[in-house]
């Protein structure tokens, strides 16, 4: 591995998470199916009237898209981990929290992006105003993030673990409040017309923290597993 | 210095230390419950306002106060254990966490009860009860990743890794009343100027706090004391002792 930089090795690994994740277009699809289908079922628990909805519907939107990603987390690590490339990472001479970092971002790529695509449809579905839309699409662009960097620290700690599932989620679904408690609120706000500025800058800021510390979280918690 | 500390985390010193400590922290922490408890609920005069239900803030207080002593002192242990590699550490971590689960579900329980008369609910949603409630599935996700994971010292390495990161969440809880405008009233006792509770109020509050302080070192100790013994159960020191009764 002498002579490739750092920059390089990121890149290269994200290139190689985005063209398997591109192998098994099948994978991608289901997160995507299991946020619509959470998504609609609540409306149908609770009744179709609009204005239930409305109020509801920030925070069935950031539930669903919670849910979304703690199914899609797994996939993280584990097929690296079932054949070894894990191992090889840890072995290479770059920063594991930058490859980290690198297989982080690819996940986002293939997982949260697509489901911040969608969620303009979900929010016509549950009448989320219009002009609440923008700010709900910009939580989601602020959060989604933040999920996937703390997911990966859950991953991290259990990708070892033969019954991970159960144990990743009650590890990460603390973790996940605050972010979910300001992206609704902030949606909550911008449907009745206040502004939004405090819990954008909050979400902003939990995302530089996540992006600054998950990754060394999550390289410690790797050579936990892997040790 | 150095050689006393490493002396204390060899496994026979601090097994030896700590059994002659328990005794002394159980019963002065039984005795000074005992004292703050009769004080806090007999002696010490009725609220103004609350009346006699103030009181149960003998428990609530102390009992929310060592939820977040023991995150800290579990995360630090961790964090020590991590770095060090002291396994002293590491089991003084895993050992403080279902003390402080049991702590934080007394805090959030008293709390409801004394949140009925007062708000008249069991329960709100306001920041300091969901920080607190959250702290609790912090406190259940170290133990149940620590029951997960088969050999113990990789346990006890992920969960000291899981429980710095939750420490994000003590900061919270402690500023959320100042933070977020809530039903929850601010605090009274450790404002740094002078705190706003009587201090007839106060002292049984403080004797109160202290042994449940006294208790946590008590059980936290026992605690370790057994963990210690599971998991040098095949060292010379253990098997001596056993086979000299």
């Amino acid at each position: 591995m002498s002579g490739l930089s750092t920059p390089r090795a990121m890149a290269l690994l994200l290139r190689r998470d985005l063209l398997l994740a591109y192998r098994r277009r099948a994978e991608l699809v289901n997160p995507l199916l299991f946020f619509v289908l959470i998504a609609s079922l609540f409306p149908l628990g609770l009744g179709a009237d609009s204005r239930l909805l409305q109020a509801a519907g920030p925070g069935i939107v950031w539930v669903s898209a919670l849910l979304a990603a703690l199914l899609s987390l797994d996939g993280m690590f584990r097929s690296d981990f079932e054949d070894g490339t894990l191992e090889q990472l840890m072995l290479s001479a770059h920063p594991v929290s930058l490859l980290v970092l690198a297989k982080v971002f690819a996940h986002w790529l293939v997982t949260g992006v697509p489901l911040i695509l969608v969620s303009p449809l979900i929010g016509l579905l549950l009448s989320i105003p219009g002009e609440a839309m923008g700010v709900l699409v910009v939580t989601l662009l602020l959060g989604t993030p933040v999920l996937s960097l703390i997911g990966a620290v859950g991953v991290a700690l259990t990708v070892g673990l033969r019954r991970g599932g159960i144990i990743l989620s009650l590890l990460v679904l603390p973790l996940y409040v605050p972010v979910l408690i300001f992206a609704s609120s902030a949606v909550d706000a911008a449907a009745s017309a206040l502004p939004v500025g405090p819990q954008l800058y909050i979400l902003g800021a939990m995302l530089v923290a996540a992006v600054s510390l998950a990754p060394v979280a999550a390289a410690a918690s790797l050579r936990v597993s892997l040790s | 210095m150095m050689r006393f500390l490493h002396k204390l985390a060899s496994p026979k010193t601090f097994y030896a230390l700590s059994g002659r400590i328990i005794p002394w922290a159980g019963v002065s922490a039984l005795l000074l419950i005992l004292v703050g408890a009769y004080w806090g609920l007999v002696e010490a005069p009725a609220d103004y306002q609350q009346g006699d239900s103030f009181r149960i803030i003998y428990v609530h207080v102390p009992a929310a106060w060592m939820s977040l002593f023991v995150y800290v002192v579990m995360a630090g242990a961790g964090a020590i254990g991590l770095i060090w590699r002291i396994k002293l550490a590491e089991i003084i971590a895993i050992s403080s966490a279902p003390i402080g689960a049991s702590f934080t579900f007394l805090a959030l329980v008293t709390g409801s009860l004394w949140g009925k008369p007062m708000w008249g609910t069991w329960w709100v949603w306001d920041a300091r009860l969901t920080s607190e409630l959250i702290l609790l599935f912090l406190y259940l996700g170290v133990m149940a990743l620590y029951g997960a994971v088969e050999d113990k010292r990789t346990a006890s390495r992920a969960a000291a890794i899981l429980a710095i990161v939750g420490v994000v969440n003590i900061p919270i809880i402690h500023y959320s009343v100042e933070w977020w405008n809530t039903l929850h009233q601010g605090p009274t006792v450790t404002k740094l100027d002078k705190p706003s509770i009587a201090p007839e109020m106060l002292w049984p509050l403080l004797i109160m706090a202290l042994g449940f302080k006294l208790y946590y070192v008590a059980t936290v100790l026992m605690r370790a004391r057994v963990e210690l013994l599971e998991r040098e159960r095949n060292s010379r020191w253990v098997q001596e002792m056993v086979e000299a009764g």
